[in-house]
């Protein structure tokens, strides 16, 4: 069975600018907006989100990188995982709108470990949730605030994200 | 009377000659038929050699009996086809005096396995200070004619050329343990590369050969004989080798396990490998091999020194230098210089029994196999190949560097004055070969 | 790797990997919450048979910061001195659970063989054993020396092209062997200084270049000298005649302080003997390292109990791990 490609290019580009959108009306007053994307996609995404919101409104907005390796709930089943950079912006999280960004939302286990991680860093005025593809099947009480494109899929399906600085192109695909 | 006939081996590894012992003699050889009432071993096969002689073994006994007694011991002995061993001196007390030393060759010859040879002390209590009285230990029942401090030197150099003097008065011969201890002071392994990256304190080959250089020059002055002990490096070899050449009486003694191991082994921090003088080299093992087969090197000793599990069973550092080996040598000999053809079972004989013998002055080993000498045989079986483990050990002690490994041979009869010790490869029991020699006795 | 017993275990990627993670550990020292959970509800033993303060508290600062529990055992006034073995020590540890065993021995092979002789279960890391290896300091210092040259753009990189210099009584020393392995693992040029009576034997197939003159050594300009620390009770042992004649010829004295370059690093495992193999002048320079050393002691040391205790793999012999 092939892989069937669900968003393209355009398609991706389309949803990062309406989330970025999404993001700025839903900040009320002067909140300073830190993007924070979980390795490895989600950061390349809170990129170029927080690009296209500094484009609208500069100066209210940074990237970074969280990386939750040592926050999973599976740390001791599985073999031993090297955790990516963590990146905060200078100015730190306390009382700002942390917006986590990552590529695929399932089981909702990444994000429960990223909120961990979060606290151990400082106190967010508040923290949203952005996510490229939301394919359900979530085990956890986590939902998203902004979504590019919902997926229904099963689970025995494999969602790929690719993106251009990582993958060479930017498409999202399926397979059996 | 009981006879023995022992058909179908090959004497000294050559001829096959059926051999008829009497009265604990050897007396009768060729093509012999058996006789009726006579005990018949079938050793086709086999390969008949003298009992082995052990010149260099602990038996512990007084003062260690937690890893070996002379029971045990000469157990281990016979298991290894060996009929006569001599009991190192380094016992608690120390064997120094006429009534210790009358003591073990007592305990021997109740036990009856193997003649026990008891070794004198050279200095009171090992201390390397005054000597022992050589001469009351020479007039003894046990006729002590080696002396030795093995397990330290005599570094001193005017009380070695003393003793050196005062034992030839007793026809006796000083087994010098070669280490000088400045130079070793906290050492553990061979001094090379190895030691200097594994972190552990070297004892260099010249602590060996300056003590041989020193010795072999001091018996040339003052004529006496000298026996060296386990020789471990090429360099000992060479100034042995110089010294016999100038015609000095020096004989050289080399173990089984330093013709076969070297530090590599000390890879592992397994401190079953630590011992003294240290393993060496891959040039070593092979120069001591060499002078083996050229005589350079007189004798094989086993140095069987048994520890018990705590003491090995630690950091290196803290772990005793040792290894038993009287049940492993003839199988590691073979292994090492007879199918690598470098020495016939012929010269077998002599490097583990004639010669020995020789040097301890001990009677009955001077013509091997031959009509009228004392009945003291061990019949091999070298086409046999094990993989060592504890279930081959008989002795009170497992601290065998060659557990694990596969080694060829196996000793399937030892007789000793005509008492069959070791039967179809299994030890007689001690009540057993108590009462045969008893019988003998009547008989 | 299940173990971490010595330097030479780790290749180049392994090495690298371990620095990296010891990057993000170092991070979380700025956070406002300084803790991981990463080895909540491990239990790590440190088991040191030879006294070391700053060790021992280095390796329960790690612990303790990946919330692990920390069960420490100090030889003095213990068990051990009453003439308990190594093994049963080691298995009554055990028996309460450890899942790491730190241990500091005065015997060469100690880590070696809690690790292979089946007495117990744990990951065993060597916190230095006699004069043959003691790992995490090398890889503290394999690290200082990233740091200090390479900074924000250190991560992933190894040392080729650097020139470490290691100055001192080499015999004796398992933070120069163990430096020795890994430095030259990870590219760099290593060169040894010592007088003859302090250079282990065989050390001329080591893959260093040996001096026997500190002066030739400073010479060949290197980005790092690390001072080792003499013992004076080596001057019975005739290793040198005197301490003032060692400071004199092999010292890092305030003279040769002033010939190295501004940024030649000045490193030292300590504890320090100032005025003896290091001047003080050097000691507190601004060149000197040694202080950022300790800080980094923690972080790599959370490195290592991180990637030998959180997951079921141990140390992967590429520590790129999986994502």
């Amino acid at each position: 069975m092939v892989a069937r490609t669900v968003l393209h290019d355009a398609d991706i580009t389309r949803a990062l600018r309406r989330i970025a959108h999404e993001v700025l009306e839903s900040r009320r007053g002067d909140g300073r907006l830190v993007f924070l994307g979980i390795p490895t996609r989600g950061v390349t995404l809170a990129q170029r989100i927080q690009g296209i919101v500094d484009e609208i409104e500069p100066g209210v907005s940074s990237s970074g990188s969280l990386d939750i390796t040592f926050y999973r709930d599976d740390l001791a089943r599985t073999p031993t995982r090297s955790p990516a950079p963590t990146r905060i912006p200078r100015e730190g999280i306390d009382d700002a709108i942390v917006v986590l960004v990552d590529d695929v939302l399932y089981s909702g286990r990444t994000i429960r470990a990223a909120l961990d991680a979060l606290v151990d860093h400082g106190r967010p005025r508040a923290v949203r949730l952005a996510v490229l593809i939301d394919r359900g099947h979530r085990e956890l009480p986590i939902r998203a605030d902004f979504v590019g494109k919902n997926l229904p899929s099963s689970t025995s399906e494999r969602v790929s994200v690719h993106l251009t600085e990582i993958d060479g192109s930017d498409e999202v695909t399926i397979e059996p | 009377m009981t006879t023995l006939l022992i058909r179908g081996a090959a004497l000294l590894g050559d001829h096959v000659e059926d051999l008829r012992i009497r009265d604990g003699i050897i007396a009768a050889r060729g093509a012999l038929s058996p006789e009726t009432d006579e005990r018949v071993i079938d050793a086709r096969g086999l390969i008949g050699l003298p009992g082995l002689v052990d010149l260099h073994t602990h038996l512990r006994e007084p003062g260690g009996e937690a890893s070996e007694t002379v029971l045990t011991g000469t157990r281990a002995a016979a298991a290894g086809g060996f009929t006569t061993v001599h009991a190192m001196a380094n016992t608690s007390p120390v064997a120094d005096t006429a009534g210790i030393v009358e003591q073990v060759q007592r305990l021997g010859e109740r036990h009856g396995y193997a003649t026990v040879r008891p070794i004198g002390a050279v200095t009171l209590g090992l201390a390397g200070q005054q000597l022992a009285e050589i001469g009351a230990m020479a007039r003894s029942t046990a006729r002590v004619r080696v002396f030795s401090d093995d397990g330290h030197c005599v570094h001193d150099p005017l009380l070695m050329r003393r003793a050196l003097e005062y034992v030839s008065t007793f026809d006796g011969v000083i087994a010098q343990h070669a280490q000088e201890p400045r130079l070793t002071e906290g050492a553990q392994m061979n001094e090379g590369v190895l030691s200097g990256e594994l972190g552990l304190g070297g004892w260099p080959a010249v602590a060996e050969e300056a003590i041989i250089a020193r010795d072999v020059l001091l018996a040339e002055h003052v004529g006496a004989r000298l026996h060296v002990c386990h020789l471990s490096t090429a360099g000992s070899v060479d100034v042995v080798r110089w010294a016999k050449a100038r015609g000095i009486s020096v004989t050289a003694e080399v173990t089984p396990h330093h013709l076969l191991l070297t530090e590599e082994l000390a890879r592992g921090y397994d401190a079953r490998f630590k011992v003294n003088p240290p393993l060496r080299r891959d040039d070593d093992v092979h120069a001591l091999r060499a002078a083996l087969a050229d005589g350079t090197i007189d004798i094989i000793a086993t140095d069987h020194a048994p520890h018990p599990t705590e003491a090995k069973e630690c950091t290196w550092a803290e772990a005793a230098f040792g290894m038993v080996g009287l049940e492993s040598a003839l199988s590691v000999v073979q292994q090492a210089v007879v199918d690598t053809g470098m020495l016939t079972w012929g010269d077998i004989a002599r490097v583990l029994s004639s010669a020995p013998a020789e040097i301890g002055r001990v009677a009955g080993y001077a013509h091997p196999l031959e009509i009228g000498s004392p009945a003291n045989i061990t019949l091999v079986d070298p086409s046999h190949a094990r993989e060592w483990s504890t279930a081959d050990l008989r002795g009170r002690s497992v601290n065998s560097p060659y557990l694990g490994r596969a080694l060829p041979g196996r000793v399937v009869y030892t007789v000793y004055q005509g008492v069959v010790t070791v039967d179809d490869g299994a030890l007689v029991e001690p009540e057993a070969v108590v009462a045969a020699h008893e019988e003998a006795a009547r008989g | 790797m299940k173990h971490l017993l010595s330097t030479r275990d780790l290749d180049r990627a392994t090495a690298i990997g371990i620095l990296d993670v010891a990057e993000d550990m170092a991070k979380t020292a700025d956070r406002e919450v300084r803790k991981l959970p990463a080895l909540r509800g491990k239990t790590v033993v440190n088991l040191f048979f030879e006294d070391s303060t700053r060790t021992r508290l280095s390796f329960e600062s790690a612990a303790k910061r990946l919330s692990a529990d920390v069960i420490t055992f100090s030889a003095k006034g213990s068990s051990v001195s009453k003439g308990e073995s190594l093994k049963d020590t080691a298995q009554t540890l055990a028996a309460m659970g450890a899942d790491a065993i730190v241990v500091r021995h005065h015997n060469s092979g100690a880590a070696h063989q809690l690790a292979h002789a089946g007495w117990v279960d744990a990951a065993i890391i060597n916190a230095g054993d006699g004069t043959h290896e003691h790992p995490t300091q090398a890889l503290l210092d394999a690290y200082t020396i990233r740091d200090r040259r390479f900074v924000d753009s250190a991560r992933g990189r190894d040392l080729s092209g650097l020139r470490v210099t290691i100055v001192g009584d080499i015999l004796h020393s398992r933070v120069a062997r163990s430096n020795v392995w890994l430095l030259t693992t990870l590219g760099a040029e290593v060169h040894l200084v010592a007088p003859r009576t302090l250079l282990p034997h065989g050390v001329e197939h080591w893959p260093v270049a040996v001096h026997e003159h500190l002066d030739d050594a400073l010479a060949a300009g290197p980005d790092a000298i690390m001072m080792l620390r003499i013992q004076s009770e080596r001057m019975r042992e005739a290793y040198f005649p005197s301490t003032h004649e060692f400071a004199r010829e092999w010292g890092l004295t305030a003279e040769r302080l002033a010939l190295l370059g501004p940024d030649t690093m000045v490193m030292h495992p300590g504890p320090m003997n100032r005025g003896l193999e290091i001047s003080s002048a050097a000691a507190d320079s601004d060149r000197s390292t040694v202080l950022a050393q300790v800080t980094n002691g923690v972080s790599i040391r959370m490195a290592v109990l991180y990637l030998l205790v959180a997951g079921t793999s141990g140390i992967a012999e590429s520590a790129g791990g999986a994502r």
